[in-house]
């Protein structure tokens, strides 16, 4: 279990880091998500031992691993731009750790042949990495970073450098990776739906902490800010007083926003709130309808038939499921 | 993620930076220093007069004259026609296309004194031509072109292919004819390559010397040659250093120069090709012109090769190797001269202490300016690249001046070697420093992070990389050992005597022209191994980064 408690980093001054606290289970997938400049990389490096943190503490299984130099703390980092040794070929890239570890020969090519399977390129050990494609680069860095079994696994945005569909394959394979070698790990990305898709839990960074940490669907249904419901986009997010002219009331004067969930709308005849349909698209199994409520503003539902633009619709809302925030 | 604040200079680092600085100082600094007080301080008092001798005498004034005169022309000369030559490369291919290119990187490699030779043979007594052109401007600016066409070639066609051609048919569909778009859009983009070229082949016609002492004549005659005669003939230390002093003027104002154009030559084009830009002739104009391009580079290349090969082996009685049996049995031996048989083993025993010292020395700085971050690393750079401006005639001169105190050196045989390995240094520097600073930090943290020690991160990761490029370095620093002589021809001694110098006393002796040529034959040969050794280590890079 990773624990990281009060961490603070600064560079020149600025903290990058400012507090940051985080727990990491044992086998669990946990994705650190953040916009850019929030200082997830940061901290994956200093989880790492690549940056000197100013205070605080990173802890494995209660020990403190501070004192511990990078190449002793056996936590496996893959970075964004793969770092693959050009001098060395597939092979000899996924060995490099285990020969730091001093393990004979024999055991190298049995742990080398093995983990090359793992992530599916058998065979290609004698490969030179300047001739690989770029999923075939991102196997052979997670390959690297498996190999010497290590007891943390870090990720620095694994799949930020490949295209659309090449990512989405690689993500659900990475992810049954994980879980077929019940690896402790901590992924970095900025992309929601790659988060949402291999995360068990997912921490939401900004300006240095950690502003949410929670499972996918409870950051979903109840992120603790507007920020964060901004930042994983949530839609249907009113001002307080939009609402009030929907009839809602805001429980405080001090509350600015609230999230509709667009399965607390309901589209019937008999619906008590009138707007104009801004959209209507068909995507698979019920309609995804956009109602226009003037001034800019719009809500976005689901419809099991299609509406046609520019007429008028009638809904209620079920204001019980409204999330509150002051931001 | 900003900066790391891994890569703080460490004490080790400024340790390192001790032995470069102490040679330098010692082999450098301090002999030009030393150049600089014997022309001002003559006879151990102040004296402006060696200054006011060299800038009123008429002899000196048209030697400067002449030095800038002949410098102006070569360059003009080799642009003109090494721009065609870097068009037909950057823009067109044809079968042999990388075969010629390799060919106009020969002149470029070989010794100076091979040029000299070869040209002679060329254009000199019994020219194959049935000219004489020795002794004339015309020898010396064909010789020039020849060794600094290459410099051209790759300076300016490198930034050619880089002009994507929609440009060029973006001015045309404007209505600009061919020419209008050369003159307003392609000679514009290529400026500052031009420039940055114009002014290395500037540099180097400038400070000429092998070429002009084999090909001109008394008229016809650098600065550097006279501060050589100066000095070694008239033993005119005073006025020798008052002209080398006023030549470092001119070399920095030309260095000076070069680093405003190729400073410029590295801003951002606006538009880059996407795709490989060089494409087949289409038109049997096209054709006409590359045929025509190639067939003047083969001549100006190929023919004073081929010539001084020809030449090398031919005797009265038809082709024979007499000229190269009697680099072996000298059928004049004489008591003062070392036959070629041992120049040769003295030019090879030589290279082997300017290799290591070039190596070593080169390895240490490279570390220290890729350590270093910030303005004292490129300082050090700019500090230990100023060899390679100095002219070699100065190097060896400030030797002969300096190195009697505090030690007398000038007797050591080992000052060879170091006068050679100040040469190298740069080339190290310049072959390893970018492939050190292409060792990304990244890959370090990899090494770290699967669990190598810093230790083991360097033999692991950086050793292993640069070792490549220190071996490229070393060929270079053996190749210009082993070619070496301006600074050598002030140090050598009759028992120290290298394959230039002796090639040089050849020439001066009647009627051993033909050794002369073997044994520069002999030299084009080995440093041509060198040179191929340099060219497929360089091609042969595993991995492609």
């Amino acid at each position: 279990m990773l624990e990281v408690s009060r961490l603070t980093i600064r560079f020149d001054g600025t903290p990058a880091l400012d507090g940051a606290e985080l727990t990491v289970e044992d086998r669990s997938i946990h994705v650190l998500m953040g916009p850019s400049g929030s200082g997830k990389s940061t901290m994956l490096r200093a989880i790492a031992g690549l940056e000197n943190p100013d205070s605080g503490d990173i802890a494995w299984n209660g020990m403190s691993v501070l004192s511990t130099p990078v190449h002793k703390r056996g936590f496996g980092l893959m970075f964004q731009d793969y770092a693959l040794f050009p001098h060395r070929d597939v092979a000899g890239n996924v060995a490099f750790g285990l020969r730091m570890q001093g393990l004979n020969p024999v055991a190298i090519r049995e742990r080398v042949d093995e983990v090359l399977d793992l992530v599916g390129l058998p065979g290609h050990g004698d490969r030179s990495v300047g001739t690989l494609s770029g999923g075939e680069r991102q196997r052979v860095a997670l390959a690297r970073t498996l190999a010497p079994h290590p007891r943390l696994v870090l990720l620095d945005e694994p799949l930020g450098a490949l295209d659309r569909s090449l990512r989405e394959h690689l993500l659900i394979e990475m992810r049954a990776i994980f879980n077929q070698v019940e690896a402790t790990v901590l992924y970095v990305t900025h992309d929601r739906e790659e988060a949402f898709t291999i995360a068990d839990r997912v921490a939401i960074i900004n300006g240095g902490r950690i502003v949410a940490d929670d499972t996918p669907e409870g950051l979903w249904h109840q992120p603790p800010d507007g920020w964060t419901a901004r930042f994983i986009g949530l839609e249907n997010l009113c001002t307080a007083s939009k609402l009030r002219d929907l009839g809602v009331q805001p429980p405080s004067v001090t509350t600015a926003t609230g999230v509709i969930p667009p399965e607390a709308i309901a589209v019937s005849p008999t619906g008590s709130h009138t707007a104009v349909v801004a959209g209507s698209h068909f995507r698979g199994g019920a309609y995804r309808v956009e109602l226009d409520l003037g001034a800019d503003s719009a809500l976005v539902t689901w419809s099991p038939i299609g509406l046609e633009p520019g007429t008028a619709a009638h809904f209620d809302i079920d204001a019980t499921r409204i999330s509150w925030f002051e931001d | 993620m900003g900066d790391s604040g891994a890569m703080k200079t460490r004490p080790w680092v400024l340790l390192l930076a001790v032995p470069p600085a102490l040679f330098l100082a010692y082999f450098f600094i301090y002999p030009l220093i030393t150049i600089l007080y014997t022309g001002l301080v003559p006879n151990g008092r102040f004296a402006t007069s060696a200054f006011t001798e060299v800038v009123t005498d008429p002899t000196m004034r048209s030697v400067a004259w002449f030095t800038l005169w002949q410098a102006f022309l070569s360059t003009v000369i080799t642009v003109a026609l090494g721009l065609p030559a870097a068009y037909v490369f950057a823009r067109y291919r044809f079968p042999g296309r990388s075969l010629f290119r390799a060919l106009t990187l020969i002149p470029f490699v070989l010794p100076t004194l091979v040029v000299g030779v070869a040209f002679l043979a060329v254009l000199g007594p019994g020219s194959p031509f049935g000219v004489d052109l020795r002794g004339t401007i015309w020898a010396i600016l064909i010789a020039h072109v020849f060794y600094n066409l290459a410099i051209v070639i790759r300076g300016v066609g490198v930034l050619w292919e880089q002009i994507d051609p929609h440009i060029e048919d973006a001015a045309r569909s404007l209505g600009a004819g061919r020419w209008r778009v050369f003159r307003e859009v392609t000679l514009p983009l290529l400026r500052p390559a031009i420039l940055s070229s114009a002014a290395l082949v500037f540099l180097f016609s400038f400070t000429s010397f092998g070429v002009i002492l084999v090909l001109g004549d008394l008229h016809h005659t650098t600065l550097e040659v006279e501060i050589w005669r100066q000095a070694t003939a008239f033993l005119r230390l005073d006025l020798a250093s008052a002209l080398a002093v006023l030549q470092l003027v001119g070399v920095t104002v030309i260095l000076l120069m070069y680093g405003r154009f190729s400073r410029r030559n590295a801003a951002e084009l606006p538009l880059r090709p996407s795709a490989e830009v060089a494409r087949r002739p289409r038109t049997s104009g096209e054709r006409v012109f590359i045929a025509a391009t190639l067939g003047m580079l083969g001549l100006i290349v190929v023919t004073p090769i081929v010539v001084l090969i020809a030449r090398s082996m031919s005797t009265p009685t038809g082709p024979a190797l007499t000229h190269y049996a009697n680099l072996i049995n000298p059928p004049r031996a004489s008591a003062v001269f070392v036959s070629p048989l041992d120049a040769i083993g003295n030019s090879l025993r030589f290279a082997i202490p300017a290799v290591i010292i070039a190596a070593g020395i080169g390895l240490m700085a490279g570390v220290v300016i890729v350590s270093a971050k910030g303005h004292s690393g490129r300082l050090f750079d700019t500090v230990l690249m100023l060899p390679l401006g100095t002219s070699a005639v100065t190097i060896g001169f400030g030797f002969l001046v300096a190195l009697d105190q505090p030690v007398d050196l000038r007797a050591s045989a080992m000052l060879i070697p170091i006068a050679h390995a100040l040469v190298a240094i740069p080339f190290v520097i310049r072959s390893t420093v970018p492939v050190m600073e292409s060792v990304q930090l990244r890959l370090r943290e990899a090494a770290a992070v699967l669990g190598a020690s810093p230790r083991q991160a360097w033999r692991e990761v950086d050793l292993p990389l640069v070792s490549r490029a220190l071996a490229v370095g070393g060929l270079f620093a053996f190749a210009i050992s082993i070619g070496e002589f301006g600074a050598t021809s002030f140090i050598a001694r009759p028992a120290t005597t290298t394959i230039p110098v002796s090639i040089f006393r050849l020439l001066g002796r009647p009627g051993t022209f033909g050794e002369a040529m073997a044994m520069a034959v002999v030299l084009m040969a080995i440093t041509g191994i060198a040179a191929m050794g340099i060219e497929s280590m360089r091609g042969s890079r595993s991995g492609g980064v």
